[in-house]
């Protein structure tokens, strides 16, 4: 079973991401559960969603409290406390970031699982709103290889119909597309 | 041969006798093939004013949709006294659900018809003041606010009769009841601000709202009639005495009836989409001390003393609401 | 047809395909989804033949599906929590009445104080109101139950409650197969009632009952809840005929032939329990688990049948009657008496609280050795309660624990 955490604020679409990462796993054959958990405020409060892929039918009901990857969608959230709680010593972290906050190199999980990427400008670019929900996931399959790029934007245009499909498709791929390179550049200079 | 000259006194009505008019202006209850929607056998008290009101009404709206009427009665006196299980008196479709959601009842039961392709059938809620004014208030908004198809009929004898004469928010300024007991610097009921649902129904601009009285029965069938012929949500509040409550004489219901638009205390008046359009004229005004005395309920506003500021207060709610209605023209 | 779906929209589909006539619908967290989702098929007309009333009230809602079940259509609503409190007079009149009407629950915790997160206090604190309850595990037995309700509902003449646990499940995307329009059609009739309004035969429906008559009539309610424990396991296997899967029925045991601890509990949490069972097996523990879905009618004989055999019984409930224990477990230590086992209560996951594995593999282990106390709080923070019990016996204010805890957060000391 793969687990994912996604952290983020009201109105920055982590619920979706959860679900657009389930569908995209049910697209592959796969099951997949994704549910949120959030309190009573509004836009702008903390909130978590989960997700959990497996070849098998997932009966566990309680929150993913050991993620093997975590996204996290809002940068200002990383001085939580407890926010990187229960990660796979060999799990992902992709935050939402345009540039490396400080701090980051004491996350608990290796380095080429680590990733920043400036999601928001991603999203304002190819979506025209500061929406990074489906950018993330589209750097997440390249980062984790875990959900093939076209099961993400099959899953991105059954949840956004039309022009928003096709903008948010756009922005995944991009974001795909710059993790990758990225990647093959750093195992390139690695060897 | 000697001619007898007939007099009519009470002209404007059709209280002359229905044998002396066209068939087409007599009431429903003098046709020999009337419905009995509300039969006999019933447990209501001697001088009933809700029984009384309650026969005309349902007849006139089974008359006017010719028997394809459903209807859904609040809990109250009407609904006990005319359904003594095992025995019915109702010879129609009728359901009773619970106090406060007649009008909710109805509103399922028109939806069904309607989704069921049935639109003769027609849907009637009926209930007393409390299950209309007090516990029945929101579904009755409600069923305004969405104008759904049902007619709803109001009786009021200003109290929660049933269970033994408590106090509603129809209950007038003054009167003596369970809750409001004739005593200490206040006697009776409050003077509060009232309630009245006819001008609330005119808030929510229904296709058709209307007052009636058991002292004009024609009046109230023909407006129950026409009322039952329109789309849309319908309101008639009818007054009905009740000599158990009020402390009237059985045989005077009607008389106490016709004292309440006489004194101008029960405006009868009919109102189209929130605009009035019509009203009964009083014919002759009497002063509201007419109408309270001959009902135990206000006694203390006689006895021992003659109680002249609150009798002036509800002489100006009298004045009030002829002014308002226009009723002496 | 397979599909990665909200487990509302699993459910707002299914009823969808049962063809309801006339839905009323008040919102309240967490069944809103429910109810838009079917209010948008029925204005889109994806839904057809179908009536979706905006009610003002949760008492509304379901007056109105009184009204309308009386006059022979197929009614629905849903709701939870308060809105099942504010609408309480209604539920007992419905089952009253003998109509069929089918309604959700989303599973929510009772205030106060407010709480959105789930638990069973609600559709717990209408279970003597005469209505069936069935609860699901899953969505997708969420969206089949929904399917059997309503065949149920109709061929007995009683309502029925569907209860699916608020946000874990009404809030999940999972994978579920909604059937087709055919399957659904072969297997439930139009429906068809004995007593109905209609203005060609009438009739009086809601007369007030003396004492001369409203024994017989209670004791034929209570009859008619027998009934349907025969019915229950017919539908479910004439469901599993037609739609090829199990769903529904009485109860469902997991690895409990053999086990000598047996974990009894109601709704998704029964997920959680059997992998916790799959784990503690793996070490050797005999320990099995029974997942109820009838909870009313309540399946005395056939929970007797299924956990006589034990020695230690762990009823996990996420709910508790205040001032006795759990409720649960009450009837199931009832059902079991005479029997040489113990029942443990596990109150657990009120107003939301997580249940975890870990937790529960703590708990299960305990009762194995005979460790469990009768009434064990799952996951309870000693710290806050005890602070607050001290603070009691020296001084005797009241007000409502919610705020008194934080008054003792605030300041070891109270003045």
């Amino acid at each position: 079973m793969f687990q994912i955490r996604i952290h983020g604020r009201g109105g920055q679409g982590v619920v979706s991401a959860a679900e657009m990462l389930s569908v995209a796993a049910f697209l592959e054959g796969k099951y997949a559960q994704a549910f949120p958990s959030f309190g009573s405020e509004r836009t702008g409060a903390p909130v978590m969603s989960f997700c959990r892929i497996d070849y098998k039918p997932i009966r566990l009901r309680e929150p993913v409290l050991q993620p093997d990857a975590l996204i996290i969608q809002d940068p200002t959230l990383l001085h939580l406390p407890g926010l990187f709680d229960g990660l796979d010593p060999d799990g992902f972290v992709l935050v939402n970031s345009s540039h490396q906050p400080a701090g980051y190199a004491a996350m608990a999980c290796p380095r080429e699982h680590r990733l920043f990427i400036g999601a928001t400008e991603l999203a304002l670019k190819h979506v025209g709103r500061p929406l990074p929900n489906a950018v993330l996931l589209g750097a997440f399959s390249a980062l984790t290889g875990r959900l093939h790029i076209e099961s993400i934007l099959e899953a991105i245009h059954e949840k956004f119909p039309g022009k928003i499909g096709d903008a948010n498709d756009a922005a995944a791929q991009a974001a795909w597309q710059v993790v990758r390179e990225t990647r093959m550049e750093a195992h390139a200079t690695a060897n | 041969m000697p001619v007898t000259e007939l007099k009519f006194y009470q002209t404007g009505t059709f209280t002359i006798g229905n044998r002396l008019l066209g068939e087409e202006d007599r009431a429903g209850q003098s046709a020999a093939n009337r419905a009995n929607s509300l039969n006999c056998g019933h447990r209501a008290c001697q001088g009933c004013g809700e029984a009384l009101g309650a026969r005309y009404a349902i007849d006139a709206a089974i008359r006017a949709s010719k028997g394809q009427l459903v209807v859904a009665n609040a809990t109250g006196c009407l609904e006990v006294f005319s359904t003594p299980y095992p025995e019915s008196s109702w010879q129609i479709a009728w359901m009773h659900s619970l106090f406060g959601n007649a009008a909710a009842v109805a509103t399922g039961i028109a939806a069904a018809m309607k989704v069921k392709g049935r639109n003769d059938v027609r849907v009637l809620a009926q209930g007393g003041d409390g299950g209309t004014t007090d516990i029945g208030f929101a579904c009755l908004s409600g069923m305004f606010e969405r104008n759904d198809d049902v007619l709803y009929v109001c009786y009021d004898n200003e109290g929660y009769m049933n269970t033994g004469v408590q106090r509603s928010s129809a209950t007038p300024p003054a009167a003596r009841t369970a809750t409001t007991p004739a005593m200490g610097v206040e006697p009776g009921n409050r003077f509060g601000q009232g309630k009245s649902i006819p001008l609330i129904a005119m808030a929510h601009q229904i296709p058709f709202v209307a007052t009636a009285s058991v002292a004009n029965l024609r009046d109230l069938e023909d407006k129950i009639e026409r009322a039952t012929l329109m789309r849309g949500s319908r309101y008639v509040h009818v007054h009905v005495p009740c000599p158990l409550g009020w402390g009237s004489e059985p045989s005077d219901t009607i008389k106490v009836a016709r004292l309440a638009v006489e004194t101008g205390l029960f405006p009868l008046f009919e109102a189209e989409f929130g605009a009035l359009s019509g009203h009964t004229a009083i014919r002759r005004r009497v002063p509201v001390e007419d109408y309270l005395r001959l009902q135990k309920r206000f006694a203390h506003l006689f006895r021992p003393v003659v109680d002249v500021p609150r009798i002036a207060h509800i002489q100006a709610i009298a004045d009030h609401n002829i002014e308002r209605f226009d009723l002496l023209n | 047809m397979l599909r990665q779906i909200e487990g509302s929209r699993a459910v707002a589909e299914s009823v969808a395909l049962c063809r309801p006539e006339v839905i009323c619908a008040y919102p309240i967290t967490p069944q809103t989804h429910i109810v838009e989702g079917l209010g948008e098929m029925v204005k889109s007309g994806q839904l057809k033949g179908c009536d979706f009333i905006n009610v003002e009230s949760e008492f509304a809602a379901l007056s109105v599906a009184i009204g309308s079940s009386a006059a022979g259509a197929r009614s629905y609503t849903a709701t939870a929590s308060q809105g099942l409190l504010y609408m309480a007079e209604a539920v007992y009149n419905a089952s009253g009445l003998g109509l069929p009407i089918v309604m959700t629950i989303g599973n929510r915790a009772i205030g106060a104080p407010i709480n959105i997160w789930n638990d069973h206090s609600d559709s717990m604190s209408m279970r003597d109101a005469g209505w069936l309850q069935l609860h699901a595990e899953t969505n997708q037995e969420a969206a089949d139950l929904h399917i059997q309700a309503f065949k149920l509902a109709e061929e007995l003449s009683l309502p029925v409650m569907v209860c699916m646990d608020g946000f874990i499940l009404t809030h999940a995307y999972e994978r579920v197969d909604v059937p087709t329009q055919q399957q659904v059609d072969a297997f439930l009739p139009p429906f068809a009632p004995r007593q109905v309004l209609d203005p060609a035969a009438p009739l009086s429906i809601g007369a007030m009952v003396g004492p001369e008559a409203f024994m017989e009539v209670r004791y034929l309610d209570h009859q008619k809840q027998s009934q349907a424990l025969e019915l229950i396991p017919e539908l479910s296997r004439e469901f599993r005929d037609a739609f090829g899967r199990d769903s529904g029925g009485l109860l469902r045991g997991y690895r409990a032939t053999d086990a000598d601890t047996l974990v009894v509990a109601m709704g998704s949490v029964n997920g959680t329990i059997q992998e916790t069972v799959d784990q503690l097996r793996a070490e050797g523990m005999k320990i099995g688990s029974v997942s109820l879905c009838s909870y009313r009618p309540f399946p005395a004989e056939a929970l007797r049948r299924a956990l006589g055999c034990a020695s230690e019984i762990v009823v996990v409930e996420k709910c508790v009657a205040v001032g006795m224990g759990g409720i649960l477990s009450m009837e199931i230590r009832n059902a079991l008496s005479g029997l040489p086992l113990t029942v443990s209560t596990v109150v657990a996951g009120l107003g939301g609280r997580a249940i975890t594995q870990k937790a529960l593999r703590a708990v299960f282990q305990r009762a194995q050795f005979g460790q469990l106390q009768p009434l064990t709080f799952l996951g309870l923070n000693e710290n806050v309660v005890s602070r607050e019990l001290e603070r009691q016996r020296d001084r005797r204010h009241s007000g409502p624990p919610a705020e008194n805890i934080l008054r003792d957060l605030r300041s070891p000391v109270c003045p």
